[in-house]
């Protein structure tokens, strides 16, 4: 595994400094608001790749226990949607409800992480 | 000038070249198009904005609101079923809204093909803020707050009578088919999203809470598709998503977290309270409203909006078009997962 600096999330911060700091100045419109758009895509990546993986971790963790079987992340997920749609989801009702809305907060963290806190700010 | 900047003045040359052509012919044959720009930086449709000048009367702002030219957007959408109307039929049923003295835009006319503009058609400019966050926050709209509040009320009390007849003919919607788009939906993507599947199944089994009536259904009547000014409403905008169905969906859709931009105290777009809406519905002959209703339609506005910003994302990734604003808005489906899971249980 190469771990050469700067690494992935630092060269992502990277091009998201010049994108704002030197592009962004330069453009106008529509342009503009795409240059914002994907300064922002590449802060979602970077914190996804910071934090993605010890998060998906513990959902999986929090799956494996609701579903009582073992497996990677998305093959659990997609038990679990099977599952609800099949109208028989996991018997602990609270659990359930508990690891969607801690996994919602985590992706939350990951794309917007300004939303939840931002009530009449 | 970055070349990507050079094709779309092309571009514009072409389109306001097109419009000049469909005014010659509606307005007046010396009548001429200028100062054409881009209103809108909408993620699909595109708005247009220029001012219309002729022999013999003041310049006037016009507006024109069409698909996107590539065809090639429109057709592959492999997601797109059921969710839009056409453009000419939006034009219709604005008129039909209009006529009926609703606020809209007056529709000028619609463009034919040998224009060249695509598919659209031509309305009045409405001034005013249409811009959310500013609505909620400026000093400019502390008075219009409140009574905006009861305006959309009355509005869609207004709205939700128009007679079908009057009507272009329009998507019906019934509220078990209309969850049953969006289940189909989510399946599309074939990636899992429990949270929105857990609440759309929590809504199937309280579908016995809606449906009472069915009626004209805006479908996107929220804070950011309404013309403000300082004294109140001006005009509503955005028809694309016109059906029939039950009504109250409007109003649960305006209190959708989402249109609340950070004044999540306020549920009626981050302008006002629920009880101001629902007077003035009633008061203007909407009939009582059952808040119970309006709530379930407010959750599946939480799912709706989050699928929608699904479907961006997954047709960039089919390649249907590539774009950072498709691919980016996806993301923002946390945020109404995130809001949807705090509402149920």
């Amino acid at each position: 595994m190469p771990d050469d600096r700067p690494d992935a999330v630092e060269l992502v911060e990277a091009v998201r400094e010049f994108l704002l700091n030197e592009v962004a100045p330069q453009v106008h419109g529509q342009l503009s608001f795409h240059v914002r758009v994907a300064a922002n895509a590449l802060a979602i990546a970077a914190r996804e790749w910071r934090d993605g993986p010890a998060l998906r971790g513990a959902a999986r963790e929090r799956l494996a226990r609701l579903l009582n079987q073992a497996g990677e992340y998305e093959a659990l997920n997609r038990e679990l949607c099977r599952r609800i749609l099949a109208g028989q989801p996991p018997p602990d009702r609270a659990g359930l409800l508990a690891h969607m809305r801690q996994t919602a907060a985590d992706k939350l963290r990951l794309a917007n992480p300004r939303y939840a806190r931002s009530d009449d700010d | 000038m970055t070349a990507a900047a050079t094709v779309s003045a092309d571009a514009a040359e072409r389109l306001r070249t097109a419009i000049e052509r469909a005014v010659r012919r509606e307005v007046h044959a010396d009548a001429a198009v200028a100062g054409l720009r881009r209103l809108s930086a909408g993620a699909s449709r595109e708005t247009w904005r220029f001012e219309l000048r002729q022999p013999d009367a003041p310049p006037c702002s016009l507006v024109l609101k069409r698909d996107p030219p590539d065809e090639e957007i429109a057709k592959g959408d492999w997601l797109s079923f059921g969710l839009s109307i056409e453009r000419e039929t939006e034009a219709r049923l604005m008129a039909a809204a209009h006529a009926h003295g609703l606020p809209v835009p007056r529709l000028r006319f619609i463009l034919r093909p040998e224009d060249g503009g695509g598919r659209g058609f031509v309305m009045d400019y409405v001034a005013g803020e249409t811009l959310g966050r500013r609505i909620v926050r400026d000093g400019e709209f502390t008075a219009a707050r409140p009574r905006l509040t009861f305006q959309c009320g009355e509005t869609l009390a207004r709205l939700h009578a128009l007679p079908p007849a009057a009507l272009p003919p329009l998507p019906s919607l019934p509220p078990g088919p209309h969850l049953k788009l969006y289940r189909d939906l989510l399946a599309a993507f074939d990636w899992p999203h429990p949270g929105f599947t857990y609440g759309l199944k929590w809504l199937e089994e309280r579908l016995a809470l809606v449906g009472r009536r069915q009626a004209l259904v805006h479908g996107d009547f929220r804070n950011g598709n309404l013309v403000v000014g300082p004294e109140g409403l001006r005009a509503v905008l955005d028809w694309e998503i016109g059906h029939l169905g039950d009504p109250l969906l409007d109003l649960g859709w305006l209190c959708v977290k989402s249109w609340r931009y950070g004044r999540a105290s306020l549920p009626v777009g981050g302008f006002g309270r629920r009880e101001e809406l629902f007077a003035g519905y009633e008061s203007a002959g909407g009939g009582r409203v059952d808040s119970e209703a309006v709530r379930f339609w407010e959750i599946f506005g939480c799912i709706r909006w989050g699928i929608m910003c699904l479907r961006f994302g997954f047709n960039h990734l089919a390649g249907v078009h590539r774009s950072i604003e498709w691919a980016a808005i996806a993301r923002r489906a946390a945020e109404t997962e995130y809001d949807l899971l705090q509402l149920i249980d």
